[in-house]
């Protein structure tokens, strides 16, 4: 049975700036196989990087991808901003818009933060905990190529087929087939479902790892903030990702195969996919956070160089926001007609969760209070974080209040206040985590003045250009909106707004030659403890060895690695403690099977049923070549670990062209 | 990963991976239920919902779902004794009871696409009403589980015959002993909600 | 926990007869009295639970093992947060629909 599709609109032709991405995307992808050919680098790309199964590599991988899509997804929020700067412009047409502000929404959230907090989970977690790698090293692997699956589906939609444009929110019955025929919106519940299967095995792996994996003597409470957060942010995707992979199979039912669980006829509930919606969304909102605030604590103890204060009460505080988390969704749709009592308990819920995270706030501002603080780049992110994430925090409870909410909901006050506490939530401690670990990952560090005209720059453009947005809101302008007329009043502060949208934009631009100029030229002799800091993973060689470990660390307490640097414990390694060490091998499977639930992803996007069926059994066919194999890896001789530990531990500690 | 093995402990248990890959599926099974338990909350919603079309009073039959249910339950238990055998070392125990399990989960899978096939006879398919549609899918998605967990056995009988009784073959069948019984826990709340609790005399 | 040594499956034989029991004495109340529909559901609802909650400690030993208590924890949020998406889109929706 063919589909509905329209063979015309298989290619999107007609609109210029498309037509230059199509030609953008296939000459990169031609320049990527024709250097990569040139340089003769496939084996080593197989063998290094697509069949890896080290959480280094895996999290380096998710950290690139999640820069380009906060690219992409810059570049979606920059043609909004360009087509709202003026009234009544033509620059973009009402669906253009739609698509972009959809696909603005669902890579940043899903297919940037994501990834770069997975990303950087992935990186540093084992190492914070004195382990050797996760506990299910292949299954991280996968986790990663099906994430990278569904970030290639969803992307080339705007070219092939056309892009989802009924929100990254995808409410009923607009989303439906009654009302947005097309198959935009299959690229959404199809790719958000792939990617989302790899997040829930990677909220299981971490659970495990930090449960199970812990060096000798680092008990739950010894841990290193950013591990309890990183696990508490994983028992969060356990507890509702299967919520969303429901979701979006009952969207694919409706959708593809004629369900009637959000349609207006046949006794659907288009407000049923909300709530369902919600309940995931409000969870996932967390998931980003927490592990940024971990981000936060890390950098904050190590540039005031003093322990993290209130630990006990920066526990029970995620522990509560955690809990809570689950128990707000309401408050995305007040206006909906729940009443009064179902509002009124979401209300008291959601503004109970200020009150853990002021806790937190605090535990950061009296850390910083008499300590020796060292304004590198990172340092600077938290501490910018601190008012402008307030800002959000309060927008938050003002939004809160049911009542109030009918005033701000879908204006532009909700969209300043939502950006006020994702941006400096999760962007700049992302921002402050890349300085940090920078040279953990690679071996050398980001440039510091570079870093901090990066920093001014988005700073400065972030608030110019989301400010605005809270007076627009309250004057009356909505969101999702492509245009507005000259009468309202708006034009401005929308001009205000988009000119700070340049200057962001300015500043991402700034990191992205700094990672070039670092790579190019920044020394490569540096420190394995460039910043004199506090936990486990600095207790290793930069870049890490691939083992992590020589010999696992015995933790004594709090900042565990500042305690063996004080008293001048397990910092050195003798020959004779040095044992073969027993690492999982390489495989293929994880990338096989993320090219295969591409292809069954794109055949059901399409609705071509019975080959997306077929595709469906070389999925099984992976499962059962996992079943069966028992490799269990391979052993490192005790020579190469001499070898490896030699190189590293006696190197000069200077640190060149690293400028301050 | 050193060789934290515990010979005390029951073959499955013994080595650190084996205690880990058991406690990721645990943690597999609270997502699970977390699942199928927004399955059910569809299903709360919209089971009312006839839009016009057929009713539970109009298609469930008790005779059918005691089969499907006494078959699940007995599954479960067989599954019980053949762990039972394992933890005997009693390899040939251990699948004969494996095997019998893998029957009447057939049996049951068997008695549940005929069901729908009735109901789809009857013009109920689920794309009549929303009732139908959160019905079929919160049954199918159990049946298909149920399925799987069929194939993924029949792998692991496999793979007991040709390598015996290992602290990996151990471990595998008792991950795949705790699904098992997972769906049949599953069913407890299948049969009550959705078939006892409309079929109210 | 020790090694089966023993020859019998206790816990099996009584958790099977058990569930059985609560299974037949649900469809009765549920078939055969004439009982109000919400106390019909309350009863056959708790003998749900129970028989649900016997299953995970008996077939299933759910305390089981160095992580007993890390299942046992797992089990009982993943249990909270079905019943808040259960009865919580049962009465955000039900107004007006």
């Amino acid at each position: 049975m063919m589909s509905r599709i329209n063979w015309h609109d298989f290619f999107i032709v007609g609109n210029p700036l498309i037509l230059g991405s199509q030609i953008a995307i296939l000459l990169t992808m031609i320049g990527v196989v024709a250097g990569v050919t040139y340089l003769k680098k496939w084996k080593w790309l197989w063998r290094e990087w697509l069949t890896t199964v080290d959480h280094k590599r895996i999290g380096i991988m998710y950290i690139l991808s999640g820069v380009l899509m906060f690219f992409r997804g810059g570049v979606d929020g920059l043609l909004m901003k360009a087509q709202t700067s003026r009234p009544e412009l033509k620059f973009l047409d009402a669906q253009h818009y739609n698509e972009i502000f959809t696909t603005h929404g669902v890579i940043m959230i899903l297919f940037a933060a994501m990834p770069l907090l997975i990303g950087i989970m992935n990186v540093v977690v084992p190492l914070q905990i004195g382990a050797r790698d996760v506990a299910f090293p292949q299954l991280n692997a996968l986790s990663f190529w099906l994430f990278f699956a569904g970030a290639m589906l969803f992307n080339i939609s705007f070219v092939i087929g056309g892009s989802p444009d009924a929100g990254w929110t995808a409410y009923f019955p607009l989303a439906g087939k009654e009302f947005t025929p097309g198959i935009g919106n299959n690229y959404y519940a199809i790719a958000l479902q792939i990617a989302g299967i790899g997040t829930l095995m990677t909220g299981i792996n971490f659970v495990v790892t930090v449960l199970k994996m812990r060096t000798k003597g680092m008990g739950l409470m010894k841990m290193p903030m950013f591990t309890w957060t990183s696990f508490i942010a994983s028992v969060i995707i356990v507890s509702a990702f299967p919520i969303f992979t429901v979701a979006l199979a009952l969207m694919t039912f409706d959708r593809i195969f004629g369900t009637h669980f959000f349609t207006l006829s046949a006794g659907g509930m288009d407000m049923m996919w909300v709530n369902l919606f919600w309940l995931w969304g409000h969870p996932e909102v967390y998931i980003v956070v927490l592990p940024a605030f971990g981000m936060f604590s890390e950098i904050i103890s190590t540039f005031s160089h003093k322990q993290l204060f209130g630990y006990k009460s920066m526990v029970f505080s995620i522990v509560g926001i955690a809990a809570l988390s689950m128990l707000v969704w309401v408050h995305h749709f007040f206006t909906m007609g729940s009443g009064p009592a179902v509002n009124s308990v979401f209300s008291i819920t959601t503004m109970m969760i200020a009150i853990p995270t002021g806790v937190k706030m605090f535990n950061w501002l009296f850390t910083m209070r008499k300590g020796r603080i060292q304004f590198t780049t990172a340092m600077l992110w938290a501490l910018a974080f601190v008012p402008c994430f307030i800002i959000g925090g309060v927008t938050g409870v003002m939004l809160a209040m049911g009542a109030a909410d009918y005033q701000y909901h879908n204006t532009l006050f909700l969209v300043a206040h939502f950006h006020y506490v994702l941006i400096p939530g999760v962007v700049f401690a992302v921002f402050g985590a890349l300085y940090y670990w920078w040279p953990k990952m690679f071996g050398h560090m980001l440039n510091e003045k570079l870093g901090k005209i990066h920093f001014w720059l988005f700073v400065i453009g972030f608030n110019v250009t989301f400010m605005p947005m809270f007076f627009l809101g309250l004057d009356g302008a909505v969101r999702r909106a492509y245009t507005f007329s000259a009468e309202s009043g708006f034009a401005p502060l929308f001009l205000v707004s988009a000119i700070g949208a340049v200057i962001l934009a300015a500043g991402f631009a700034v990191l992205c030659y700094n990672i070039y100029w670092s790579a190019r030229y920044a020394d490569r002799n540096i420190s394995n403890d460039p910043w004199d800091a506090r936990t486990l993973e600095w207790a290793t060689s930069s870049p890490v060895q691939f083992y992590n470990f020589a010999k696992q660390p015995e933790v004594k307490s709090i900042d565990a690695f500042w305690y063996m640097k004080k008293h001048n414990e397990g910092l050195t390694l003798k020959e004779e403690e040095i044992e073969e060490i027993h690492m999982p091998s390489n495989s293929g499977l994880p990338f096989y099977m993320g090219v295969i639930f591409g292809i069954a992803g794109f055949l059901l996007v399409f609705e071509w049923k019975i080959a997306a069926l077929v595709a469906t059994v070389g999925i099984l066919a992976g499962l059962i070549v996992r079943s069966f194999d028992y490799n269990d890896g391979f052993h490192v001789k005790v020579d190469e670990i001499k070898q490896i530990e030699k190189a590293w531990r006696g190197k000069d500690k200077g640190v060149n062209n690293h400028v301050s | 990963m050193s060789a934290n093995v515990n010979t005390a402990l029951p073959l499955e248990y013994q080595t650190e991976q084996n205690r880990m890959n058991i406690l990721g599926f645990w943690i597999f099974l609270g997502a699970e239920i977390i699942l199928f338990g927004t399955l059910f909350a569809t299903f709360s919603v919209l089971n009312a919902r006839y839009a016009g079309g057929p009713t539970p009073h109009d298609l469930f039959e008790i005779k059918g779902v005691m089969i499907e249910t006494i078959l699940l339950l007995t599954s479960s238990f067989t599954m019980g004794l053949a762990i039972f055998e394992m933890r005997r070392s009693n390899r040939n125990g251990l699948i004969l009871w494996f095997v019998i399990t893998l029957l009447l989960g057939a049996g049951f899978v068997f008695f549940e696409v005929t069901e729908f096939i009735h109901y789809v006879h009857e013009g109920a398919t689920w794309t009549t009403s929303a009732f139908l549609s959160s019905f079929f899918v919160l049954l199918g998605t159990h049946g298909l589980h149920v399925s799987m967990g069929i194939g993924w056995a029949t792998m692991v009988i496999i793979q007991l015959l040709r390598r015996g009784l290992t602290p990996v073959t151990a471990r595998k069948t008792f991950i795949i002993g705790l699904y098992w019984h997972f769906l049949d826990v599953v069913w407890i709340f299948i049969f009550t909600f959705v078939y006892l609790a409309r079929m109210v005399a | 926990m020790a090694k089966n040594t023993k020859g019998f499956p206790l816990t099996h034989v009584l958790g099977f007869i058990a569930s059985l029991v609560l299974t037949f004495v649900a469809l009765f109340v549920a078939l055969k009295t004439s009982l109000s529909f919400k106390t019909i559901i309350w009863v056959i609802g708790s003998l749900a639970v129970i028989q649900a909650a016997l299953q995970l400690f008996m077939f299933m030993h759910l305390n089981e093992g160095e992580d007993g208590k890390s299942n046992i924890i797992n089990i009982a949020s993943g249990v909270f947060i079905a019943f808040v998406a259960v009865a919580g889109s049962i009465w955000v929706m039900s107004f007006g629909m």
